[in-house]
């Protein structure tokens, strides 16, 4: 088999080699956007878009009921109070409806929280359509206070059959250190919760 | 194996050659210098054996502390922290450091002799592939003594267990894996540029033994997924030192996205603990049962058909994450098709040794028990493909007594088999008979009472990876615990065996060896002279 040139031949196959390695290596962190297209297109992470849809006049289902229910929860090391004022809604697709989350920072320093939603069956995740949600932006509260947090969200009639209940879960995590580094290097975050709070 | 030789008169002069040909080129350095710079296929072989039983033997000890604690219930010997780092190094340790070593040992030695190769293509290559791989252990090991201690979030590092909650040694264990992979992607680098390159005339892809069919595609295998590794333990070590999220839900990364990365790497990683594995039984059963081994086309295409279906399964290990029910089919689907080329395997190997003379030396005893108890591994590893009875089994011992059935039972137990196979031909002489015999039957029946109440606790709901658990397992984790100790022991009587070997002790051997065995590693002499095939024999 080693035909004329075995150094040459082996050099050759060598570099392949390692193209194939370099390129796996590269291909491990190209899954990471993968997977954020892959879930994106298909909502099967249960994550819900985190842009701001536009509500167009949506042909309302009258005949069709789904309850959706609200889960909150703080991640580990996040003093806020957190809790749904609605704990959970019969809606019919495509009807807007508004939810208010209440939140407080009973620390004694001034805390930037992040919620990420979750929507449980993670096929419904597609079809939650929010129009304003205190999930785009980072929420800062300075320590003691409280706030009334805003979720305007209409339901997908194309919502699938089977699904008759659904679960939108919001868990804060504590961002005040990614906040701080973000706001050295670039602008301040946006900061819309206090204001909205009534 | 098409038998494949030059006439014996060629051969005895090809001996002498050899003899003549290192006396008057090749003066072999002595002592420490001779193992740390030699390019010489057969010594860094040897190397990668030695550290490889090392590895086990220090993975084992740390498996005898666990069994200890889990003697009866309650804490009474380490703390839980400690217990995790055990179970975590113990695993990385055998996988990394004791199985896959040990292959890459055998693939050193045997291909270049089987496919008549004068030494591995990049012989210095491969002296750096052996030797950086004591450095990544001790790094993984000195973690286990820095404060915090060293890694406890189980080998699969799953974060936010190896990210937010992890001590502050996590860089050495980053590091270590690091080196590891690039170790095992130097060896693959070399096995595949050898088996492309070195053939002998006349060995033609079809003609080739199957150890070096399984060991090429265990190479392909790892160069397409060792660099994955290497990508998600620098996404560990970015998400815990340096502030990126890929992993962290609150700076928009997600969990799960590691367990996917993570059984991409994952799941072709089992294959290749287990094709090479494949590769020994299917060279040592013809030999014993003196025939060519049954179906040798459809062998090479299963070992294909199953490293081709390795990656396209990983999400099996997930599906408690709560995947879409379709997600959930096509994996259980896929996993449960790779029984099929796996029940080829077996089915040749059984077909082989029917009607076929068969003998029982020491090498055919592993062998056999590997056939049989690989096949339970198998069949529990069915068992935990089906998803509905997947959300039971997940995480107990049920999961622990199927990956030891088909990793120790499974590859180490072939291990052995491929030591006690060719180590004659190493030596020159026969190993101490009585003593192997002596190692397989106390290593069978403690395994098995090591391992098969696994089964039950695991069905019953004991959780894996907990230093303390409910009453009602009392029992059996008794059992299970004396039969840990048992096996422990019983690698014992390995290690006297294998110091006398390499003592040269016992009786001198044939080139042959074993009376039904063929291929171009019996018909040199026997020791293996330290260069061989430095002309190409022919393969006819």
């Amino acid at each position: 088999m080693a035909s004329h040139d075995p150094q040459n031949a082996n050099g050759r196959l060598v570099l392949k080699l390692i193209g194939i390695t370099l390129g796996m290596f590269g291909f491990g962190f190209a899954l990471v956007p993968l997977y954020e297209v892959f879930c994106d297109i298909t909502g099967i992470n249960g994550k819900t878009e985190d842009e701001a849809a536009v509500y167009t006049a949506v042909e309302v289902d009258t005949s069709r009921w789904v309850t959706v229910e609200f889960l909150t929860r703080t991640n580990s090391g996040m003093p806020w109070e957190f809790e749904a004022r609605t704990k959970r809604i019969k809606v019919n697709p495509g009807e807007l409806h508004t939810v208010e989350f209440y939140v407080r920072n009973p620390a004694r320093r001034d805390i930037v929280a992040q919620a990420i939603p979750s929507v449980s069956p993670g096929t419904a995740a597609l079809y939650v359509n929010k129009t304003e949600c205190f999930c785009f932006n980072h929420q800062p509260l300075g320590a003691g206070e409280e706030a009334l947090m805003p979720m305007q969200f209409y339901v997908d009639p194309q919502l699938p059959e089977e699904i008759e209940v659904f679960t939108l879960q919001y868990t804060l995590y504590d961002v005040t250190e990614e906040a701080k580094e973000a706001s050295e290097t670039a602008a301040l975050p946006t900061l819309d919760a206090v204001a909205v709070g009534s | 194996m098409s038998s494949a030789t030059e006439h014996a008169t060629t051969d005895v002069a090809h001996g002498h050659d050899e003899h003549a040909h290192d006396d008057h080129h090749h003066a072999i350095p002595t002592g420490i210098k001779r193992w740390l710079f030699t390019t010489n296929h057969k010594d860094i072989g040897t190397l990668y054996l030695w550290f490889a039983f090392i590895m086990f033997l220090v993975g084992g000890a740390m498996a005898m502390v666990i069994r200890a604690e889990l003697f009866q219930p309650g804490l009474q010997i380490v703390d839980p922290n400690f217990f995790n780092q055990m179970t975590t190094v113990h695993g990385l340790i055998m996988v990394f450091g004791a199985v896959m070593p040990a292959f890459t040992g055998l693939a050193n030695w045997l291909v270049p002799m089987m496919i008549g190769a004068p030494d591995m293509a990049l012989p210095r290559m491969n002296n750096w592939s052996f030797w950086i791989l004591p450095f990544a252990f001790a790094i993984l090991l000195a973690s286990l003594f820095v404060e915090g201690g060293g890694p406890a979030f189980g080998w699969t590092f799953y974060a936010p267990l190896s990210t937010t909650y992890s001590s502050d040694s996590t860089a050495l264990f980053v590091f270590s894996v690091h080196i590891m992979g690039i170790s095992s992607i130097m060896g693959a680098i070399n096995v595949i540029v050898t088996i492309f390159n070195m053939r002998a005339p006349g060995m033609t892809w079809m003609k080739m033994p199957l150890f070096v069919w399984t060991w090429l595609i265990t190479a392909f295998l790892l160069i397409a997924v060792m660099p994955v590794l290497a990508g998600v333990v620098t996404m560990v070590l970015t998400d815990k030192y340096f502030g990126t999220s890929f992993f962290d839900a609150a700076g928009g990364g997600d969990p799960v996205l590691f367990q996917h990365i993570f059984w991409f790497f994952g799941h072709p990683e089992v294959y290749i603990m287990i094709l090479p594995a494949f590769g020994i039984i299917s060279q040592i059963i013809p030999t014993f049962a003196r025939k060519k081994l049954f179906g040798y086309a459809s062998m090479v295409y299963a070992t294909a058909s199953i490293a081709l279906l390795s990656f396209i399964v990983w999400a099996h290990h997930m599906f408690t994450t709560g995947m879409p029910l379709a997600a959930e089919m096509f994996f259980m689907f896929a996993t449960m098709l790779i029984s099929v080329p796996t029940g080829v395997k077996v089915f040749n190997w059984v077909a082989t040794m029917w009607r076929g003379s068969m003998t029982f030396e020491v090498p055919m005893l592993f062998a056999l028990a590997f056939i049989v108890l690989f096949t339970i591994g198998g069949l529990s590893g069915l068992m935990l493909a089906i998803t509905p009875v997947d959300f039971q089994y997940h995480d107990t011992y049920f999961v622990v007594a199927h990956f030891h059935y088909v990793l120790v039972t499974g590859a180490v137990f072939s291990i052995m088999a491929a030591v006690y196979y060719w180590l004659p031909k190493w030596t020159g002489k026969m190993f101490d008979i009585t003593l192997a015999k002596w190692h397989f039957w106390c290593s069978l029946i403690s395994v098995n009472v090591l391992f098969f109440p696994m089964h039950f606790v695991g069905l019953a709901g004991m959780p894996r990876r907990i230093p303390d658990y409910a009453l009602q397992f009392a029992d059996f984790n008794k059992w299970i615990s004396i039969g840990g100790f048992a096996f422990g022991l019983s690698q014992l009587i390995f290690l006297a065996l294998l110091i006398k070997a390499c003592r040269k002790q016992g009786e001198p051997v044939s080139d042959q060896v074993w009376e039904g065995a063929e291929g171009l590693e019996w018909e040199i002499p026997s020791p293996a002279p330290y260069h061989t095939f430095d002309t190409p024999p022919v393969v006819k």
